[in-house]
């Protein structure tokens, strides 16, 4: 069974219902408008404010629709028992939820690229006198980088479906690591700070907004990470990779 | 052919399978019987690589599941026809099975064809009746041209013609030679479809037989006789060294003798040599339903923790002997356990 083979059954699963697409245009759709709104919106005297950093400030509504869609891709087919189906055709397990990863990845990594560029492109064409041209790498990184971050992001959201299997409990558990641990851990006096810097999506947002201002006097990420943007990046990735492997692993020995 | 050898399935405190030897053979159609609860779906399932089982093994054809390399080529199965998506149609579901295993996309219509679902192909499998989800679920089973075949439970909740449709189907597919291995509750059902049997009750084999043999010895043999002079026909019947009961007029008959384990031929010659007119000379037969229950309700009751009420249940163990359960041991020991008996001769 070659890869390629199995890719292209994940892309029949996928794309043979409606709710990816739905997840997609809405993570596109919600994005960008948000990003044309900041831009539409601002004031005059805020226009220098108008980075490609901030247009990218509204990433996280796409990226968490995305991670949603990653989630119920594996939970539905537990929930329907399409797993079992699964694992009758291709029963190397670990082939058959790697390819789905690699597709689900994929296509979140190209939604990520889609609002990223998308968000920039319409804020430039409503504030065309707004600093938005991409100057430097940092410019680049933070506008194109998005999707590698939305790749990461549901690798992990995979993972997390993975291992708990139901919908509504695994949505619930990366809402609260995404929305309520990241953002709460810090808050904890003395070592809040120090735990913050090693938090996987803070780090994640480390890649794109590393030495970046936001607005001002608004650090996007916190200062003194403890790795550079592409470092962070890596950090992510490892993280991932790592929940990943556990997942696959013990779906590998749980009965189906 | 499927080969179970050992196969055991334990469930935290639980044994669902325990120590399930048997073996399937192919052109036949080989029926898994059991009450609800028995193991039967688990069995499946590790069969299938799905489960892994606590102890034991179980080759198809020679091969673990798992090995096989496009496994949907030698393997069928339709464990549970809900497992499909809902919102996916059927043409799409059975799509991504056939590219799963490199079978040819045209191979989809015409399974599709087979079960008749091609008219609605396009529409979504959560839209379907029971039947029509069974009908795909074998079309999904039949894509890859298998040579071995599982259905678990086909015929639950189907009309009539739906029974037949699969009765007859499973028939067709064990006469092209495919070994073809079918569970079911449902004795009557059963005797009605399979030509070789694995009974199991609460994890355990309790037979393995020919449907005919396992119904022969479960039954027992009686012949119900009837004729105009009813007294004379009981003397030469009891003259002849055979014992004979009065069965009274009911509805479903007027009053008759029961000759208990004796064959029509030899009730007919005894009356025939004696110059006496019959009106009625049948074989009796128990129903399925009762030796069913007397060859696993032991097992039910076992559960039920009423040893008063579990004289059958070492009747049940007896012939696969499994030692070391002091209620079997007993109870194999009670002359009352003559289908035991018979099933361990016929070994």
């Amino acid at each position: 069974m070659t890869t390629l083979t199995l890719l292209k059954v994940e892309r029949i699963k996928l794309f043979s219902t409606r709710s990816p697409w739905w997840c997609m245009g809405t993570a596109v759709f919600i994005t960008v408008g948000f990003a044309s709104l900041l831009a539409g919106t601002i004031r005059p005297r805020d226009l220098q404010d108008l980075t490609p950093a901030t247009t990218q400030f509204s990433y996280n509504f796409g990226f968490l629709i995305m991670m949603v869609m990653a989630i119920l891709a594996i939970t539905t087919e537990y929930r329907f028992g399409t797993i079992r189906a699964t694992f009758l055709a291709v029963p190397n397990r670990v082939d058959a939820l790697l390819a789905k990863t690699a597709v689900v990845a994929l296509l979140a990594g190209l939604v990520g690229e889609a609002a990223g560029v998308g968000a920039w492109a319409l804020s430039r064409a409503i504030r065309p006198e707004a600093p938005l041209a991409l100057d430097n790498a940092q410019d680049y990184r933070v506008v194109i980088g998005v999707g590698l971050v939305y790749m990461v992001a549901t690798v992990v959201a995979i993972s997390i479906g993975l291992l708990i299997r139901h919908s509504a409990g695994a949505i619930t558990a990366l809402l609260i690591w995404v929305m309520v641990v990241e953002n709460l851990l810090p808050a904890i006096p003395r070592v809040g700070e120090t735990i913050q810097k090693w938090l996987p999506f803070t780090v994640g947002n480390n890649f794109l907004y590393a030495g970046q201002q936001v607005g001002e006097n608004n650090n996007a990420t916190p200062s003194d990470m403890p790795f550079g943007a592409w470092g962070s990046l890596l950090y992510f990735a490892v993280v991932a990779a790592v929940l990943l492997a556990l997942a696959v692993g013990l779906a590998k020995r749980r009965d189906a | 052919m499927i080969e179970a050898n050992g196969l055991t399935k334990r469930y935290g405190r639980t044994l669902a399978v325990n120590d399930l030897t048997f073996t399937v053979q192919a052109g036949r159609v080989t029926g898994f019987l059991g009450p609800n609860g028995a193991g039967k779906s688990t069995t499946m399932r590790m069969i299938l690589g799905l489960d892994r089982p606590t102890a034991g093994g179980v080759r198809i054809d020679g091969k673990r599941y798992t090995d096989l390399k496009e496994p949907l080529r030698h393997v069928g199965a339709l464990l549970d026809a809900k497992w499909v998506h809902p919102n996916r149609s059927a043409r799409a579901h059975l799509r991504w099975l056939a590219v799963s295993n490199k079978l040819p996309e045209k191979r989809v219509d015409e399974v599709l064809a087979l079960v008749g679902l091609t008219d609605v192909a396009g529409r979504r499998a959560g839209g379907y009746s029971l039947g029509m989800s069974q009908r795909l679920g074998i079309a999904g089973a039949l894509l890859g041209d298998p040579g071995v075949l599982l259905f678990d439970e086909p015929v639950n909740g189907l009309d009539p013609e739906g029974i037949l449709w699969i009765r007859q189907f499973m028939h067709r597919l064990a006469d092209e030679g495919r070994t073809v291995f079918v569970s079911s509750h449902l004795l009557s059902e059963m005797a009605l479809t399979a030509q070789d049997l694995v009974v199991i009750g609460r994890g355990r084999l309790i037979a393995q037989t020919s449907t005919s043999a396992f119904i022969d010895a479960a039954s027992g043999s009686s012949v119900r006789v009837r004729g105009p002079e009813l007294d004379r026909l009981r003397e030469v019947i009891t003259s002849g060294g055979l014992k004979a009961d009065d069965a009274p007029a009911t509805t479903e008959g007027p009053a008759a003798l029961v000759v208990h384990d004796a064959t029509t031929d030899d009730v007919g010659e005894l009356a025939g040599r004696a110059g006496l007119v019959l009106h009625e000379l049948a074989a009796q037969r128990g129903s399925l339903e009762q030796a069913f229950i007397q060859m696993t309700g032991g097992d039910v009751e076992y559960r039920t923790g009423d040893p008063a009420l579990a004289p059958v249940a070492g009747v049940a163990g007896a012939p696969v002997g499994v030692p070391g359960q002091p209620g079997e041991a007993l109870a194999s020991q009670r002359t009352g356990a003559p289908v035991a008996a018979r099933k361990a001769d016929a070994r």
